[in-house]
């Protein structure tokens, strides 16, 4: 009968509603499995403990590296440089905006028994937080890479990727917290770069009332804690172990930037946009006065087409303001990405010399690379370079090599991500018209689900 | 069925009739086999997980509490409950009512052009209609922006509230599967002879006697039909929010429904066993109803 049969024609094309989630759920969960079956034990037998991990059989063969479409040139430009060395190069999403990518394939490839990449990209920071006990990442100041070369990366640079004294990983690039502001305009309305939070805020009330719709800065996007309560040393954040963290965002240390954010969303000069979207760079073009940020909003922010486009000569870049009767000057990350090395890489010899050039002195971290390298001596490099583009109004040099040793050790690379948690428990808040300071507790409520939630010990 | 087949004599008939059987067969098991490997088991397997732990052995139903116990769980509940309320009220209400009101249009040709216009949301599969609305729903971009500042909304923070994707996400899903839905219904009216419209018009009936009390009863198993598959697609609720969640950086959507939850306790939680209990979950809960819509309505009675 005809119309029965459109009847289920029409319904599978209205809406494909079968179990579609399941079904590829479970397809993935029988291919590992048929896939498990198949394998007998492919590691074991001549595997020895060296460099402080047990290693697989080295053999030749194709190196196999995976990076995030940013990073696809510096592994184009190592084959440029060794054109001896049989790569392969996977992209992925390089676990970017939260993914868990590399985790998922890797509980897959351990299920079977083969399968890892010997070399990884990861735009996170915080891989340790599983790659360690899952036994994925090999130790690399054990023996696979000299001290020496691990000592020239940047003071701290390597903390989210040592674990009980062991570096599981080498820095990419910092993303330091500093002060970005338009130097023709702070001229022009006689204004002076303010050195401690107060100032700061001060500041902002000025401007909220002489400049109207002018900004001091913005608290709508997803690393918003990153910037400032990272900056403030509150302790949203302090992964103390493995499995532990410790959280406290109700102490001073929280509620004073929370509050300094809070008078300044309502004098109206701290924007409750992102950044990225749409609306930020088509309303505040030509707005900001100051936004403090990461290394890299120089040139995804302000030196950026789809950005804000501010014209050649009048950006710079000041440390990030101080609380007063801080002992030491601290300042938050936004991100800043990290390479890591299989343990159970076949090709250790070649994946170790790829991780060092990569990391290292050369025409990638020199010139094409989008943040400021980890690794002081490209650091050095990357900045002439910067400097003869002339394109801001002071050399900015200094102060961004001074806010690579500064950034506050306290905040720790949970597995749990704090820019998420922030999005969705703050960000919602913010745009009904909330304050901050009356949020933190949900705050801190939300930190403490979704770290237990990973396995997290919390404690207050 | 051609005439000529019909004509044909009935020994001929019955020699060939092994022939279309085993053809049939054929075609048949291309189905079956691909529904055992991505359809039976992969659910057996995923059974299997929502009742072992970690380490392959039996867990009993500790799996399903501590999913349950999870901070997200009961408001993830919530939403899909709220969610099926209102999706499938509109559902009923107007895939019912515009069926009805168009197959009473005197002008045939209008009511052909508005089911294809109804039609032409379903054709973007899925993810594309959500983009759409992606698009629609963010005031600097959106082609209504003027009508989204006139209710009060000037950034898309505001347009995707929390709050608000009760109502928003019903509004995606009604307008990309409707008109599939509607299309259908169309079709099923089509069935109705017109001999009986007509003897009710001589009986006196108008339009809305004759669609209470002839069109929708003679409809009825399809509109059942249409509730039992929109149910089961409307508790695996996951492209919209999991867009949405995607398009505002997290702020709103990110573990909103159960089938979210469960994605996230696979892949972000790396607990594939409470994943699958939530996934048994629902798959309990889909049958028990399409179970009871179908003995409450008769479904399988013959008409």
């Amino acid at each position: 009968m005809p119309p029965k049969n459109s009847v289920v024609h029409a319904r599978n094309r209205a809406r494909p509603s079968f179990s579609r989630s399941i079904l590829a759920f479970g397809a993935a969960a029988l291919m590992a499995a048929a896939i498990s079956a198949c394998s007998g034990g492919s590691s074991g037998s001549g595997s020895a403990v060296k460099d402080g991990f047990t290693q697989a059989t080295q053999s030749a063969g194709p190196l196999t590296v995976w990076v995030d479409s940013t990073r696809v040139p510096a592994a184009q430009a190592y084959q440029k440089a060794h054109p001896n060395v049989k790569l392969n190069i996977v992209t992925y999403d390089g676990d970017a905006n939260g993914a868990d990518t590399l985790q998922t394939k890797v509980d897959l490839y351990d299920r079977t028994g083969s399968g890892w990449p010997d070399v990884v990209f990861s735009a996170t920071d915080n891989e340790t937080s599983w790659g360690v006990s899952a036994g994925f990442l090999a130790p690399l100041n054990e023996g696979l890479i000299p001290q020496a070369t691990l000592s020239n990366f940047a003071t701290g640079s390597l903390n989210p990727c040592t674990v009980n004294g062991k570096v599981y990983c080498l820095r990419n690039d910092l993303s330091q917290v500093v002060l970005w502001y338009n130097a023709s305009l702070m001229k022009q309305w006689g204004y002076q770069v303010p050195t401690t939070w107060p100032q700061y805020e001060q500041l902002g009330e000025t401007v909220a009332k002489q400049h109207p719709g002018y900004l001091v800065g913005n608290a709508g996007d997803t690393f918003t804690p990153e910037i400032y309560m990272w900056a403030s040393q509150c302790q949203a954040n302090d992964v103390t172990g493995l499995r532990t963290v410790t959280v406290n965002v109700t102490s001073p240390d929280c509620t004073r930037m929370a509050s300094l954010l809070d008078t300044l969303i309502k004098a109206g000069s701290m924007s409750k946009l992102s950044v990225f979207s749409t609306a930020f760079d088509k309303n505040e073009k030509g707005k900001v006065l100051m936004l403090p940020g990461p290394a890299w909003f120089g040139g995804a922010v302000f030196d950026s087409t789809s950005g804000l486009n501010v014209p050649k000569g009048q950006v710079a870049a000041a440390p990030v303001p101080q609380w007063p009767g801080t002992s030491t000057p601290s300042t938050g990350n936004v991100g800043g990405g990290t390479w890591l090395l299989s343990a159970h890489s076949a090709h250790l010899k070649e994946a170790v010399s790829f991780i060092s050039w990569v990391t290292g002195n050369n025409a990638w971290q020199d010139e094409l690379t989008p943040g400021f390298p980890a690794y002081v001596p490209a650091a050095k490099v990357w900045l002439a370079n910067q400097a003869k583009s002339g394109y801001y109004a002071v050399n900015i040099d200094p102060v961004l090599q001074q806010a690579a040793g500064e950034v506050w050790p306290g905040w720790g690379y949970g597995k749990f991500s704090q820019e998420s948690i922030w999005a969705a428990t703050i960000d919602p808040g913010l745009t009904a018209g909330k304050t901050i300071v009356s949020m933190l507790p949900a705050w801190q409520t939300a930190i403490t689900n979704f770290a237990t939630s990973d396995g997290y010990q919390v404690s207050p | 069925m051609s005439p000529s087949r019909t004509t044909d004599p009935a020994g001929a008939r019955a020699a060939r009739r092994p022939r279309p059987v085993k053809a049939g067969h054929v075609f048949v098991a291309g189905y079956v086999i691909l529904l055992a490997a991505f359809g039976v088991l992969p659910t057996a397997y995923g059974i299997y997980y929502a009742f072992t732990s970690t380490g392959n052995t039996f867990a009993g139903l500790s799996n399903f509490a501590s999913a349950a116990r999870d901070f997200r769980y009961l408001p993830a509940v919530g939403h899909v409950a709220l969610y099926l309320v209102i999706w499938l009220t509109f559902l009923v209400l107007f895939v019912t009512g515009l069926s009805v009101v168009l197959q009473q249009l005197p002008v045939r040709r209008i009511a052909r052009v508005a089911r294809f216009l109804y039609y032409i949301p379903g054709a973007l599969a899925g993810a594309a209609g959500v983009l759409v609305w992606l698009f629609m729903l963010d005031p600097t971009v959106s082609p209504a922006a003027a009508f989204l500042r006139f209710l009060g909304y000037g950034t898309f923070g505001q347009v995707i509230e929390p709050g608000h994707l009760s109502i928003r996400l019903p509004m995606i899903a009604f307008w990309t599967g409707a008109g599939g839905w509607i299309v259908v219904m169309g079709g099923a009216l089509n069935t109705i002879p017109t001999e009986l419209i007509e003897a009710a018009r001589i009986d006196g009936a108008a339009g809305w006697s004759i669609a209470r009390r002839i069109q929708i009863p003679m409809i009825r198993k399809w509109i059942v039909y249409m509730v039992i598959l929109a149910f089961a697609g409307g508790t695996q609720l996951f492209v919209e929010p999991q867009l949405i969640s995607a398009a505002s950086l997290g702020v709103a959507g990110r573990d909103y429904s159960l089938t979210q939850l469960s994605y996230d306790l696979a892949f972000q939680n790396n607990n594939v066993n409470y994943a699958s209990a939530i996934s048994v979950e629902l798959l309990v809960v889909s049958l028990v109803v399409a179970a009871l819509f179908v003995t409450r309505s008769r479904f399988f009675d013959a008409s």
